[in-house]
């Protein structure tokens, strides 16, 4: 059982799973990437569902499988471990003891070095139990209930672990709140509200004696710190259904990596963090020959709630007929890679009169692949600063090449995002407990062992054996104490013998 | 500053020096029949005395690294491997008061040596921890892992003296090949290291452009191309020509110079091997098995489970509890199927097998023995394959 577990998680690791699916992929729809990518190997891994492995309906049937016969399994043995040891007698047959790996035979023996040898095993803190002059010192009897314990532990973890498929225990969101913005908790039913009241990320400079090296060699800004400034409201009891909530404010957070923060049972986490998203762009009109010229007209976009048309001054008419959020250029083409603005793109058609029927067609667009081009990465660096000035370098293309007129970016306003995790787990004091009993069983079996020696007198003489779970290297050197300096012989290593 | 980091990688140098004199010393213990027990014994002390010293160059290393780059130098191959070698002394250290066993040594010190050596082929310079990596978690987690395996490792040592010692040399079987087969890896292991110092030392360097997701990007060889990236280009001139491109079904980044250097191990670590098979005109096995002719079995078979039953409890805290309550913290997810966890799971459950298999008695000795060997394999596949082929959140540098 274990071993399919086993054989099975480990195909899971060949390629990423659904959720690991690299940014940076061509595409992140797992019916895309995996195929592409990995050919057939990656169409066979998504046909038979190894993305989603973990998840699966057979991975968790194997894991509960693994629960049912742990709980069969200790059972199954302790009851008779139990029973064992409470009736563990002192008194064993000769032949029960000549099995025993430990073992001798001593043929004259005093009393005064059984007794010698009684009072240094109890100096070494065993317990002893005599039962008509048959001896039995036992010590760390406890560790034999260390595997018990241990899965009790981990029936524990695989309980919570099922509870947490349920959304009473366990709820994970995430939003998505730009500088100043307030917004709505999801996954709280509306009871709590965050603001983002700044967005925080530093980097390493590269001047830092200590790590000037590596950066050199990574050529690229490592940031050090990403954290939101954040203020968390509560929506108040409202009297009136409908009417306006009040919104309470419970506390100031600094959120950032291994910092959460954490308010009524919900904890939220920095997780991610989006620097230059497009709020508005302007655009100003040319002539296409006269680049010193004044600007015939200008219009802004506001990249939230674009139109279709704008009308300028000058009367010139601007129609929006291609608008790509987020612009990307491939192999197979121009598409919009998803619908946030990151890269805005646009292709404008031009009409001079509100009449006319002939227009221009230019694109516009791609700031950051002219910032890239720049040498500049977006993702640490801020572009509002250099905005105007990037935004000239971006291409404003005549497909034509007959264009009159040249609509160029003027300025840009840029938003930073900060994304955030929202969970809340009550399996977690589950998973704690559960891993301490674990960890106490684990130390308890393994750290301790149980020892038992016997003393059998006989009628001329006496037969020792000695029994233990692991550690024989222990026990002997335990014997040899006890038996220093008397005439019982030192037990032999039945094992080693043959 | 660095006047710090210098006495750091001195110190770390002076270490490796001391475990190879110390290497030597444990030879002594055991080389020759006739030497006297005394002398011997004297070596034996000796011997562990320098592992000591040598220990604490490297934990002097450890700390003045720590002081120099203000956290613990855990974050990136280099440093985490050099920190699993120096576990793997201080397991040893432990299990040599425990039971005074030196022949341990002559087998635990290379590999520790072996261990460090690996690590020093990754840029060694100080870098800087990226947020996620920020906390103080980072030592608990890391040290506690590294310690554990450590432990662990000894119990493969123990394991790869049993079977060398016990397996049959006289005929072939399917178990002389399959130890000679791990003797064979760790030539390769070997093979890696000698190719990549030499290289290094002599500067070489061969640039390659080539595409990746639709970008170009470039690579740099720090051995003569004989595999170039796939549809890369050689951007570097007066050096050797790639012999041929690396298939496109390898991805990632550096597909091409992984590889490279994959192949560039395998043929000096196969030189060597053959080397050796050729001036000593036996297995690898059936010579060191010559030194092992005085140990009791059942003592290193003790000892190998011994340290699966230290070394397991150290790496489940570490291993699994610690780093959960860690991704807890940073992420609000104990538990993300990242492949690093799931091995570090399969690892867990692999030894876990292992302790329940002891319980019955087939599976003592040379069972056992196996069982570490593949224990070993399992946890430098994590460390080795999953950290640089499989992508990751524990893809260091």
């Amino acid at each position: 059982m274990i071993v399919i577990a086993l054989v099975a998680s480990g195909i899971g690791t060949i390629l990423p799973q659904e959720q690991y699916i690299p940014a940076d992929a061509i595409s992140r729809d797992p019916q895309v990437f995996y195929p592409e990518t990995y050919g057939i190997i990656g169409k066979i891994y998504l046909q038979m569902g190894f993305h989603n492995l973990y998840s699966s309906w057979w991975y968790l049937i194997i894991i509960a499988l693994i629960g049912v016969s742990l709980v069969i399994c200790s059972i199954d043995r302790f009851v008779p471990l139990y029973r064992a040891l409470k009736r563990q007698r002192a008194k064993r047959h000769a032949s029960f003891l000549s099995r025993l790996r430990f073992y001798s035979e001593t043929e004259v023996v005093t009393d005064d070095d059984i007794a010698v040898v009684k009072e240094r095993l109890k100096k070494q803190r065993y317990k002893i139990k005599e039962e008509d002059g048959h001896i039995v010192a036992e010590k760390g009897r406890f560790s034999r209930w260390g595997p018990y314990v241990n899965h009790i532990g981990l029936i524990i973890i695989l309980i919570a672990a099922l509870l947490r498929t349920t959304s009473f225990f366990f709820i994970d969101d995430y939003v998505w709140v730009r500088e100043g913005e307030l917004t709505v908790v999801p996954g709280t039913d509306g009871e709590y509200y965050i603001k983002n009241e700044e967005f925080i990320l530093d980097t390493y400079s590269s001047e830092d004696e200590r790590f000037k090296d590596a950066l050199a060699q990574e050529n690229r800004i490592i940031p050090s710190n990403f954290q939101t400034n954040a203020v968390i409201y509560k929506a108040g009891e409202s009297e009136v259904i409908g009417a306006e909530e009040e919104l309470v404010k419970v506390d100031d957070f600094e959120i950032s990596m291994n910092e959460p923060a954490k308010f009524g049972g919900f904890t939220l986490y920095q997780q991610g963090y989006q620097l230059n998203e497009f709020s508005k762009m302007t655009f100003k009109v040319y002539e296409m020959n006269d680049p010193e010229a004044e600007a015939l007209g200008e219009f802004t976009i506001d990249l939230f709630d674009p139109e279709t048309h704008y009308e300028l001054d000058n009367g010139f008419q601007i129609e929006v007929a291609e608008f790509y959020p987020d612009y990307k250029l491939s192999e197979d083409g121009v598409r919009s890679e998803t619908n946030n603005s990151n890269n805005p793109a646009f292709v404008f058609k031009l009409y001079s009169s509100p009449e006319s029927e002939d227009f221009e067609i230019s694109f516009v667009g791609d700031v950051i692949g002219s910032a890239k081009n720049l040498g500049i990465d977006p993702t640490v660096v801020d572009l509002q600063p250099m905005g105007n000035v990037v935004g000239t370098f971006a291409p404003s293309i005549d497909a034509t090449g007959e264009n009159q007129y040249r609509i160029l970016i003027d300025s840009i306003d840029f938003d930073r995002k900060s994304g955030l995790s929202i969970k809340k787990d009550r399996t977690i004091p589950f998973f704690m407990v559960g891993a301490i009993i674990f960890m106490i069983g684990v130390i308890q079996g393994m750290y301790w062992q149980h020892r038992r020696i016997w003393l059998h007198p006989k009628e001329n003489g006496l037969l020792l054996a000695g029994h233990t779970n692991k550690n024989w290297f222990g026990l002997k050197k335990d014997i040899e104490k006890a038996l220093e300096g008397t005439s019982i012989k030192m037990v032999d290593d039945q094992n080693e013998d043959e | 500053m660095s006047s710090l980091i210098e006495t750091s990688s001195t110190m770390l140098f002076t270490a490796f020096i001391l475990y190879l004199v110390a290497t030597f010393f444990f030879g002594f213990t055991i080389k020759d029949k006739n030497v006297e027990r005394k002398q011997s014994n004297f070596a034996g002390k000796l011997a562990i005395t320098l592992t000591i010293i040598g220990f604490i160059a490297q934990l002097t290393y450890f700390i003045t690294r720590w002081m120099a780059s203000g956290h613990a130098p855990v974050s990136n191959m280099f440093e985490f491997v050099t920190f699993l070698g120096m576990c793997l002394v201080f397991a040893f250290i432990i299990i040599y008061f425990i039971y005074k066993l030196s022949i341990l040594g002559l087998f635990a010190l290379p590999i520790a040596m072996l261990i460090i050596a690996y690590a020093s082929m990754f840029p060694t310079d100080i870098a800087p921890l990226v947020p996620s990596l920020q906390s103080h978690w980072l030592q608990i987690h890391v040290t506690t892992v590294a310690l554990g395996q450590g432990i662990l490792f000894i119990s493969f040592v123990a394991g790869l003296i049993y079977l060398i010692h016990g397996i049959d040399q006289s005929t072939r079987s399917g178990r002389t090949v399959a130890l000679e087969a791990v003797m064979y890896t760790i030539f390769l292991a070997i093979g890696f290291i000698i190719i990549s110092s030499v290289f290094n030392a002599m500067n070489y360097s061969a640039t390659f452009e080539y595409r990746l997701n639709g970008k170009t990007e470039t690579t740099e060889y720090t051995l003569p191309a004989i595999a170039a990236p796939y549809e890369g280009t050689l951007l570097t001139e007066d050096v050797m020509k790639p012999w041929f491109e690396t298939p496109s079904w390898m991805h990632g980044a550096d597909a091409g110079r992984k590889f490279n250097t994959v192949i560039w191990s395998f043929l000096t670590g196969s030189v060597l091997y053959g080397l050796v098979r050729l001036l000593f005109r036996k297995r690898v096995a059936a010579i060191i098995q010559l030194l092992l002719k005085n140990i009791k079995p059942d003592l290193v078979d003790e000892i190998n489970y011994r340290s699966v039953a230290i070394g397991f409890p150290v790496f489940t805290l570490g291993g699994l509890i610690f780093a959960a309550i860690w991704a807890q913290i940073a992420w609000g997810r104990f538990w993300g199927w990242d492949p690093k966890e799931v091995w570090a799971l399969v690892t867990w459950f692999f030894y876990a097998a292992y302790l329940h298999l002891r319980l019955s008695r087939g599976w003592h000795g040379e069972k056992s023995a196996w069982l570490a060997v593949i224990g070993f394999g399992i946890i430098m596949f994590n460390l080795i394959v999953v950290n640089l082929v499989l992508a990751g959140l524990h893809s260091y540098a």
